[in-house]
């Protein structure tokens, strides 16, 4: 393969910068301000057009977010790697600062005051502990092999997972699970990532039917797993423990429940449908389903959203975004906006694998992780698959740190991709 | 077996949720519409414009129903903020705390999302007050209606009332919504489509502070609603006022018909009630209460009432006879009180003398030649032939089947035939003298007042009736309701109405009459007492008559319960409501005093 001068690269960045995700970028960022316009829209003020509206904020939002970007295209790539672990040190310095300093809002310490500006830097630190992450697997004493390697990289995500469940805002922590994907695709065994999902699934069935019954059910599992196989001792102590394990587990989660606030107990019930009390906790996701459902095959029409325009929907420019793609869009429009979030998934996927450093690859499956998590755990909540958790919507939901933070995660990769021939 | 690479098992998880999440939009977005119509209760208010009823005028077009206009506070429970100024709305509302959360409860209960009647039927000086806070009280709104007002609080039974829809009334009437009203009873419920109008619909956009945000695309959907027609009633007024003055502390009812057009000119039912009484908030207490009053106010005696006509009936027997010719006007028969029971007269040599008198026996002599005239020689099956060809004069009469006046809850009386005698006694186990006492309006025999009316009706007619009806026309091009104007003949020769015509003159004006109380200077009165046996107490009393006997005017029935001879009581009352109908005034001011201060009803 040739190899082009790096001062030929930088003076043909067109050339070599990734398009397709350029592209994805901007088509995202443009729909979201358009339907963030129709959220916060008005019918008796349509004539004018206000800055200190949140269209109007996240205008300069986005003015700020292609800067940001611009920027990171101006830049050596080297000194972000070479700064990576102060860049991390400075947000989980924010994230202690802000338990401290922090604004509450809905209950939580999330953000800091600056002048008129407001920052949540709990939308920074993934991006900073994706690099960190990245740049700590990668480095050549690390043998992702070794269970007690992925142990101590898991530690990079744990730290800020810590300090924001203190703020405390679950949501945001949940975020870090993506990271789990990560180290699954480094050396992690599917096991883990199978048994975790198993034992979600056991979480919520013993939340749905009585213990006695799933016990039995697993005992029958283990018995039906026990004949079909070898009958040594060593797999009919696995099978016995993992049973036990199992049980301890599912009269944990029960016992767990009881102790847990009436408020999230709730929220966790409606998710369950035990819960009918549309007028409380379900209230947002009822709402949010009839405003997509509403929208059916070509929806209503931009701006001509009933529930949109009246505000039925509670923070819908922020978390329940979607909403208004559902209901002005329709389903032809949900069906856009999720091809859109995939090829661009995909194609980081497709980019990451193409890296020939570690570290690039590993950061590209972060930012990959990051950003499917952010649309699996919003876009899940809008339709009831999913307790209703505040995490935005990437480059959709109104809010600066938001954008911010997806930015520097995306054209940080953009930008380590285009120099993936010289590093 | 083959093995997924990391890369692509993380590639199938996202494209997994993705696939899952696009086909469970697909779900909500298309298949299921349930959200659709969520959407609609939430944004949109269908602010219902109930159009007014229509109104009701008596014959010379005087008002006897208008509306007045009420205000109903509705309430759409989604939008309603709990901690509002309970207090404030208990107050102006004039009902306890209590009374507003459970109010609030129930109509939570029907919809969260559609509006419920919070407080129906607001005075004006409530809906004042009410109005000056109503911005505070998110997710309530009013509703304007009206409601029947009657300047006279007379024939209940003949307007009927209005009242909530019912359960039933709702699902078999797509039109109807809970709350809404319909006619219940009488023209009311007779002329319901008439009557009502055409609702129209606002469609207004409703944001989530239940601030109203303007007409849905500019009034697209919106229908105005159209008024109800008005009903010009057949009824006159003054005669019904009358009427009904001259029955009060009676049980009975009184029918007026115009012969020349079965227009009905005076219908009451006593005891009657104030109409007034059954509108509103008031309406459902004062229902129970006349409907637990043992004097049953709510019964319509003069359709749903079945009575024996007793001796009235005699006058149809006359005409079948003559027509069947088995007896001739100047058949006689001996008063022989051993067939059956007469008070005492001298014999009647003429048919018009039989009718005069009233003579049983006469009649009883009648009935067996209609019966039995040989067509074969059983008896039996010569009773039942003769009974058969009866009965189908019977029906012409109008007798044993529903006359098809526009009102609602109309019986048919009943006429008994071989049929019924056959399922009664056995085939051929029943003759004459079984049943002789059908002759002289006894025994199984029922009509309802108006059908005695309308016998009147059809002598006067000599031999013809038009169907009896209350209303004329309807609405501002003045159409004529769905009735037929058929003249439906009886089948009986107009020469054989001669005889009967004469014997009822003689009944009110001549010695030996039964019905002289009901004899009037210059106007000639024909008339037929009749007494029905009660065998729970004071025989009913029944007259039927028409005036003038050349060119009627006035065919009436009067039929008083409990007040033994027809002379006494029944009689004179036709009388005085033929003296006020032909000469607008009466004149014999002390039968008239007798008349309406006779108590009659006592149990």
């Amino acid at each position: 393969m040739e190899v082009t001068s790096q001062r030929g690269l930088e003076k043909k960045w067109w050339r070599t910068i990734d398009k397709p995700l350029l592209i994805l970028y901007v088509i995202l960022v443009v729909m979201g301000w358009f339907n963030i316009y129709s959220a916060v829209f008005d019918p008796d003020m349509a004539d004018t057009f206000s800055f200190t509206s949140r269209y109007g904020k996240q205008l300069l939002f986005i003015g700020l977010a292609f800067t940001i970007a611009i920027v990171i295209m101006v830049i050596d790539v080297r000194i972000i790697i070479q700064y990576t672990y102060f860049f991390y040190g400075i947000t989980v310095a924010l994230l202690v600062l802000v338990l401290v300093v922090g604004t509450e809002v809905s209950g939580a310490k999330a953000w800091i005051q600056i002048g008129g500006l407001s920052i949540q830097p709990a939308e920074f630190a993934k991006f900073t502990t994706a690099l960190a992450f990245a740049k700590y697997v990668s480095s050549p004493d690390i043998n992702m092999r070794r269970m007690f390697s992925q142990m101590k990289s898991a530690v990079w995500f744990i730290l800020p997972v810590i300090l924001i469940l203190l703020q405390p805002d679950a949501g945001s922590a949940l975020v870090y699970a993506a990271f789990l994907l990560v180290l699954y695709r480094e050396g992690m065994t599917g096991k883990i990532l199978a048994a975790g999902a198993f034992l979600i699934f056991l979480f919520v069935i013993s939340l749905l039917v009585h213990q006695y019954w799933i016990i039995s059910g697993l005992v029958a599992i283990a018995l039906v797993v026990f004949f079909y196989g070898e009958k040594t001792f060593g797999r009919i102590v696995l099978i016995l423990s993992a049973l036990l394990v199992c049980s301890a587990f599912v009269f944990g989660v029960d016992y767990a429940f009881d102790r847990l606030s009436a408020h999230q107990k709730s929220r966790i019930n409606v998710l369950l449908g035990k819960d009918a009390d549309i007028k409380g906790t379900g209230y947002n996701v009822n709402q949010s389903k009839i405003a997509i459902g509403s929208g059916e095959l070509f929806g209503k029409g931009y701006l001509d959203g009933t529930q949109t325009k009246f505000n039925f929907v509670p923070e819908q420019s922020t978390d329940f975004i979607f909403c208004t793609i559902g209901e002005e869009w329709g389903w032809v429009g949900t069906t856009i906006v999720l091809s859109l979030f995939l090829t661009l998934l995909l194609r980081i996927i497709m980019l990451a694998e193409r890296q020939r450093n570690n570290f690039f690859r590993i950061y590209g499956y972060c930012t990959a992780s990051i950003i499917f998590i952010h649309i699996f755990v919003n876009i899940g909540m809008t339709i009831g698959f999913i307790p209703v958790i505040g995490i935005p919507l990437p480059f959709f939901s109104y809010g600066g740190s938001s954008l911010w933070g997806f930015t520097l995660l995306l054209f940080v990769f953009v930008k380590m991709d285009m120099k993936r021939y010289v590093m | 077996m083959f093995r997924l690479s990391k890369r692509q098992v993380i590639t199938l998880i996202i494209v997994g949720t993705f696939l899952l999440y696009w086909v469970r939009l697909f779900y909500i977005q298309v298949i299921d519409d349930r959200y659709q119509i969520s959407a609609t209760n939430n944004a949109f208010r269908y602010k219902i414009q109930y159009p007014g009823r229509g109104l009701m005028y008596d014959r010379n077009e005087k008002l006897l129903v208008y509306n007045e206009p009420i205000y109903d506070l509705m309430v759409v429970p989604m939008q309603v903020d709990s901690s509002m100024n309970w207090k404030l709305l208990s107050k102006i509302l004039e009902i306890s705390l209590e009374d507003c959360q459970e109010r609030l409860k129930k109509a939570r209960k029907f919809s969260r999302y559609a509006a419920s009647t919070f407080e129906k039927q607001i005075s004006k000086e409530m809906y004042g007050r009410l109005q000056e806070y109503l911005y505070s009280f998110n997710g309530f709104y009013i509703q304007s209606r009206t409601l029947r007002r009657y300047p006279q609080a007379v024939a209940a039974h003949v307007l009927g009332s209005v009242g909530e829809t019912d359960e039933g009334e709702l699902k078999n009437n797509g039109y109807y919504r809970s709350g809404d009203y319909i006619g219940k009873s009488g023209l009311e419920k007779f002329y319901e489509t008439d009557l009502r109008g055409k609702k129209g619909v606002n469609v207004v956009m409703v944001d989530v502070h239940n601030r109203e945000r303007g007409s849905y695309k500019d009034g697209k959907y919106d229908s105005v609603s159209i008024p109800g027609s008005a009903l010009y009633t057949t009824i006159d007024l003054v005669l019904q006022e009358y009427a009904e003055e001259l029955m009060k502390n009676k049980r009975g009812s009184i029918v007026a018909i115009e012969p020349s057009t079965g227009e009905v000119l005076a219908y009451v039912s006593s005891p009657t009630y104030d109409p007034n009484l059954l509108v509103g908030r008031v309406r459902s207490q004062n229902y129970l209460k006349l409907l637990n009053d043992p004097s049953k106010p709510l019964f319509d005696r003069a359709i749903m009432a079945s009575y024996p006509p007793g001796s009235i009936f005699k006058l149809a027997q006359a005409l079948v006879g003559l027509q069947e010719g088995v007896i001739t006007p100047s058949s006689g028969f001996t008063c022989d009180q051993s067939l059956i029971g007469c008070h005492n007269h001298p014999s009647a040599m003429s048919l018009q003398d039989g009718i005069k008198m009233s003579c049983n026996p006469y009649f009883y002599a009648v009935f067996r030649r209609i019966l039995m005239q040989g067509k074969d020689n059983n008896r039996f099956i010569d009773s039942e032939l003769g009974l058969e060809e009866w009965e189908e004069y019977m029906h012409g009469f109008g007798f044993g089947s529903k006359l098809g006046i526009d009102i609602a809850n109309v019986k048919s009386g009943l006429i008994p035939g071989p049929k019924y005698y056959n399922k009664r006694h056995g085939k051929q186990r029943w003759a004459f003298s079984t049943i002789y006492s059908l002759s002289i309006g006894q025994g199984e025999i029922g009509l309802i007042p108006l059908q005695m009316a309308n016998l009147a009706a059809i002598i006067a007619n000599r031999g013809f009736y038009f169907t009896p009806h209350l209303v004329r026309s309807i609405g501002e091009d003045r159409h004529r309701p769905n009735i037929d104007t058929v003249r439906h003949k009886v089948g009986i020769d107009s020469i054989w109405f001669l005889p009967v015509v004469r014997g009822m003159y003689g009944a009110v004006n001549e010695a030996g009459g039964t019905a002289r109380q009901a004899r009037m200077e210059n106007i000639a009165v024909c008339g037929k007492t009749g007494t029905a046996e009660n065998p729970h107490g004071e025989d009913h009393a029944v007259f039927i008559s028409f005036a003038p006997m050349d060119n009627p005017k006035i065919a009436i029935s009067v039929f008083v319960e409990n007040s033994g001879f027809g002379g006494t009581w029944s009689a004179p009352i036709a009388s005085l409501i033929i003296e006020k109908y032909l000469t607008g005034e009466v004149k014999r001011v002390d039968l008239e005093k007798r008349m309406k201060n006779a108590v009659l009803n006592r149990p």
